[in-house]
């Protein structure tokens, strides 16, 4: 991926494309307002009086720019990404040309209701769609990403307790050893004191440790289900009745649900609260890392303590947003949520229908099963049983034979796709976890499987050739050590 | 496939699952082609009014502005909007060298020394900007002026409820600065929801001489006319990166801005992109700092952010590039003076006058003869959005802002039709 470089700009060193700050020259620039000078309507003690040195450019070189950055990501448009736990499907064109409609994009949030009916009305709806694939009773769909969805629900658990005068003596909340991060921050953000319950050999929750953690002190358990290894929880309801029977609440960390669409719903399983991520599940693209949505779903009994305001529909038909909740936890984020992100779910949802939520769900479980049943002969499995959406493997022989789960990561990249997770779930020696989603074709999983095995025979053979990769990207490995030890955050300390 | 997995039906798989539960009716409508879904959602948004489709003076934290053609054609481009978070830096520079020329473009702009990739929104900023500080001063109580945006302190109190913060929220500024001794933090805002410029020096002098961080929300474009945070001895800037090239989109996504005093970085919340070289030593760019995020440190993390609003960070870069120093400071400018003439406007109806204390920037409060909320409606059927009526104290006030896309004959219009509201 090498271009011409850029005539005049001046890189410190080496580089892949220039700063705009080494492309920009002073004057430049310019066209896209008139000029004004507000020196005559703001007093000189407030008026800036530090430089503003940002670029000054032409729009063509921002837009050179910009395009070359792009050209160096790999993406889902450009090709496999089967990063597990993030649920990297395509997304449809269509979803993106929703949410750019002008009664969408050009709504102010606090424009009266009654000019806003179309985007409180798809809010509702959205609510209801999710209600009926997730089998909860209430929806907020105001949190902006997954870990803000589990704090949401943190508070809940906790404003539920506080309601039964046992908020001070329910202070913990269990975790199993196999969750995502968040879950175990945004339990110490809600002030919970984390329990870590490890796994049985076959990669559920240890029911016995669970068990022995249990007591009246316990605020509720987070489960993702299926977890993080790619595993429907085997023991999912004796995990239920030991939490409830002690008196603690079930959350169900929903980033997983792409695996349950029209298989199972969390609701009918027992779950008081759960959340989803609409930009894995509902195919809203992730974004270079966001925006997301975290919609919070509740049963009737948890659904008092949702964030205002709600959404509701008036006898006649009329949307309104009501705050007079006084259970409620309060307000989690400005606005509505992310609504951008909603109204691409939305249409996702109304596009495939009954059937077709059904058929995503069975073909994400299918895809994963193949990819399987292709590597399992040549690779551990972390936990060899059947698998959900995705599949863990454990690269520790690989490792030995001198090549890490890193390095074949990187391996993956000059066979032309992006790597899966690696090292997550914590609780597995050299995890790679696979998810190939059910937008690939046959062939691309074959393709994806047989540069897995071609990098498995090179390990035995060669692993130094493994741990020089990636040597077809733009860049080849970098000094993750230096970035830390001698942060250069900005362009003010980039050349030092 | 099937039958390489050893299976005749996908079901045997799925055998794991609590047959009471499997196979559920979702209650879903069926399916729809591409025609139809697309002519459904048409059909939608045509239920509500646009913000461009007449004079529009609505503003209270989110503000329609003029979106350069080069934005959403780069920021939006399907290599950024389909990638995840660069985990794969090697396959990723194009996020990467984005977020890092955001994070370098914000801190410019706020004289900060340094700024993260991006929290949710301008509101959770708050409620991370008041965390971060009870972790720096081991205090929990949190002080914040009326000046901010209600919204915003309505998610403060609600994130407090989780480690326990006690928020006090004053009137005023003079109360905020009275209110420093034993507090983790004072938090204001600039300009503050009523349009009012506060004086952020005054602020800092006050936080800093009771041990406290100064902590100012403030608006990103507001940063190229008025001195900003940095030069004034803030501690932590925050802000919603809305106006920078986002669409308005009922309020979200947008992009919050964080950023910090330079021994402040390791406190910092959410991802934080740094320079280094490639094993070939060509400059490169990797998620940097990790061991304050959630997926290394778990319960120890400074937050538990992971998914954050990489791409309208982006955004938000590729408009400070466009615009460069001259072109933020026009935009900042042409509000402001649009504002001014439009108070000026406004105030010489009859019963009307502007109630800001003090200097405003682009965004003023007018008292009306009547309830606020009344006149709006009223105005609204002259097909002109007129303002925000204010729930405070005074029902009569209504919230003015104004933009670079305000007209004068947009003040004409709200002129002319308050007078015939109002006569
Ligand atoms: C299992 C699991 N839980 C929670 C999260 C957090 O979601 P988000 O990144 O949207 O905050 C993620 C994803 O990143 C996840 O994979």
């Amino acid at each position: 991926m090498r271009r011409s470089p850029e005539s005049g700009a001046r890189t410190a060193e080496p580089a892949l494309e220039p700063l705009l700050v080494e492309l920009a020259r002073a004057g430049r620039g310019g066209g896209h307002v008139p000029d004004a000078d507000a020196s005559a309507v703001i007093p000189a003690r407030f008026r800036r009086t530090v430089p503003l040195a940002l670029p000054e450019l032409v729009e063509q070189q921002v837009v050179r720019h910009f395009t070359h950055l792009a050209q160096l990501n790999y993406s889902v448009d450009t090709g496999f990404y089967p990063l597990g736990s993030c649920t990297m499907k395509y997304n449809p064109k269509v979803n993106d040309r929703a949410a750019a409609l002008a009664g969408f994009a050009d709504l102010h949030p606090l424009q009266p209701e009654a000019d806003t009916q179309g985007a409180l009305r798809l809010i509702w709806e959205l609510e209801r769609l999710l209600a009926g694939i997730t089998g909860m009773a209430e929806i907020s769909l105001q949190p902006a990403a997954g870990a803000h969805a589990e704090f949401t629900s943190l508070l809940m658990f906790k404003a539920f307790h506080a309601g039964r005068g046992e908020g001070a003596r329910r202070r913990r909340i269990i975790v199993p050893n196999s969750a995502h991060g968040t879950n175990s921050s945004s339990a110490a953000l809600c002030g919970y004191v984390v329990t870590t319950v490890p796994s049985d050999p076959r990669g559920n929750v240890d029911l016995a440790a669970l068990r022995a953690a249990l007591g009246d002190d316990v605020a509720g358990m987070m489960l993702t289900n299926p977890n993080t290894l790619g595993l429907f929880e085997e023991h999912l309801e004796a995990v239920m009745a030991a939490v409830h029977g002690c008196g603690g609440l079930m959350y169900g960390d929903g980033a997983n649900m792409n695996a349950l669409l029209g298989i199972a719903r969390p609701g009918d399983l027992g779950f008081d609260v759960l959340h989803l991520n609409l930009h894995k599940t509902f195919s809203t693209p992730h974004g270079a890392g966001g925006p997301g949505a975290g919609p919070v779903c509740a049963t009737p009994a948890l659904a008092p303590y949702l964030p205002v305001p709600r959404v509701i529909r008036s006898e006649e038909g009329r949307f309104r947003l009501d705050s007079q909740r006084p259970q409620s936890v309060g307000r989690v984020r400005a606005g509505h949520g992310n609504f951008g992100v909603l109204v691409r779910a939305y249409t996702y949802i109304r596009q495939l229908g009954e059937e077709g939520l059904r058929a995503t769900g069975e073909d994400a479980v299918l895809a994963a099963n193949y990819l399987l049943s292709r590597l399992r002969p040549t690779f551990d499995v972390a936990f060899d049983r059947p698998c959900m959406h995705e599949l863990v493997l454990t690269l520790a022989a690989q490792k030995s034979a001198g090549a890490s789960a890193l390095d074949v990561a990187k391996a993956l990249i000059d066979e032309g796709f992006h790597p899966p997770t690696v090292y997550f779930p914590l609780s597995v020696p050299e995890a790679m976890m696979i998810e190939p989603t059910e937008t690939e074709p046959k062939e691309t999983l074959d393709a994806f499987a047989d540069a897995l095995l071609r990098i498995a025979a090179l390990v035995r053979t060669d692993p130094a050739a493994v741990r020089a990769a990636p040597l077809s990207a733009p860049l080849a490995r970098l000094d993750e050590v230096r970035a830390a030890r001698n942060p250069a955050l900005t362009w003010e300390r980039a050349s030092s | 496939m099937l039958a390489a997995v050893g299976v005749r039906t996908v079901d045997e798989l799925l055998e794991v699952i609590p047959p009471h539960a499997r196979r559920p009716s979702l209650d879903a409508p069926a399916g729809l082609s591409e025609l139809e879904v697309a002519a459904e959602v048409v059909a939608l948004a045509s239920q509500d009014r646009p913000a461009g489709n007449g004079p529009f003076f609505l503003g209270a934290g989110s503000y329609r502005r003029y979106i350069p053609a080069a934005v959403p054609a780069l920021a939006a481009r399907s290599e950024f909007l389909t990638a995840y978070t660069p985990y794969q830096p090697e396959v990723s520079q194009g996020t990467l060298q984005a977020i890092w020329e955001y994070q370098s473009l914000i801190a410019e702009l706020l004289a900060m020394e340094v700024a993260n990739s991006s929290l949710y929104d301008g509101s959770t900023a708050v409620a991370e900007a008041a965390m971060l500080a009870a972790r720096v001063t081991g205090r929990s109580r949190v002080v914040v002026s009326a000046s901010v945006h209600p919204e915003h302190r309505a998610v403060l109190a609600t994130y407090a409820k989780g480690p326990d913060l006690d928020v006090v929220e004053v009137a005023d500024e003079a109360a905020l600065l009275l209110a420093a001794p034993g507090a983790a933090c004072l938090i204001t805002q600039n300009p503050a929801f009523r349009g009012d410029i506060v004086d952020l020096r005054a602020l800092a002098e006050a936080a800093h001489a009771a041990g406290a961080l100064a902590i100012a929300s403030v608006d990103p474009i507001a940063c190229a006319v008025l001195e900003p945070p940095g030069a004034c001895g803030v501690d932590v800037a925050i802000g919603d990166g809305q106006g920078l090239g986002i669409p308005l989109s009922f309020g979200g996504p947008s992009v919050g801005i964080m950023a910090v005093r330079a021994d402040l970085v390791r406190q910092l919340p959410g991802r934080i992109v740094g320079a280094t070289r490639d094993a070939r030593g060509v400059r490169g760019f990797v998620n940097t700092l990790q061991t304050r995020e959630q997926h290394i440190r778990r319960e120890k993390a400074t937050s538990n952010i992971c998914t954050n609003e990489a791409v309208y960070a982006i955004h938000a870069a590729v408009y400070l590039s466009l615009l460069g120093p001259r072109g933020l400071a026009a935009v900042a400018a042409r509000s402001a003076l649009t504002a001014h003439r439009a108070a000026a406007r406004l105030a010489s109806i009859p019963g009307c006058a502007v109630t800001n204390a003090g200097p405003f920037l682009w965004e003023f409060t007018l008292r009306l003869p009547r309830a606020a909320a009344a006149v709006r409606d009223a105005v609204l059927a002259f097909g002109i959005v007129a303002g925000h009526p204010l729930t405070g104290d005074d029902p009569n006030e209504l919230l003015v802002a104004c933009t670079e896309l305000t007209t004068d004959a947009d003040i004409d219009a709200l002129a002319d039709a308050l007078t015939r509201v109002l006569a």
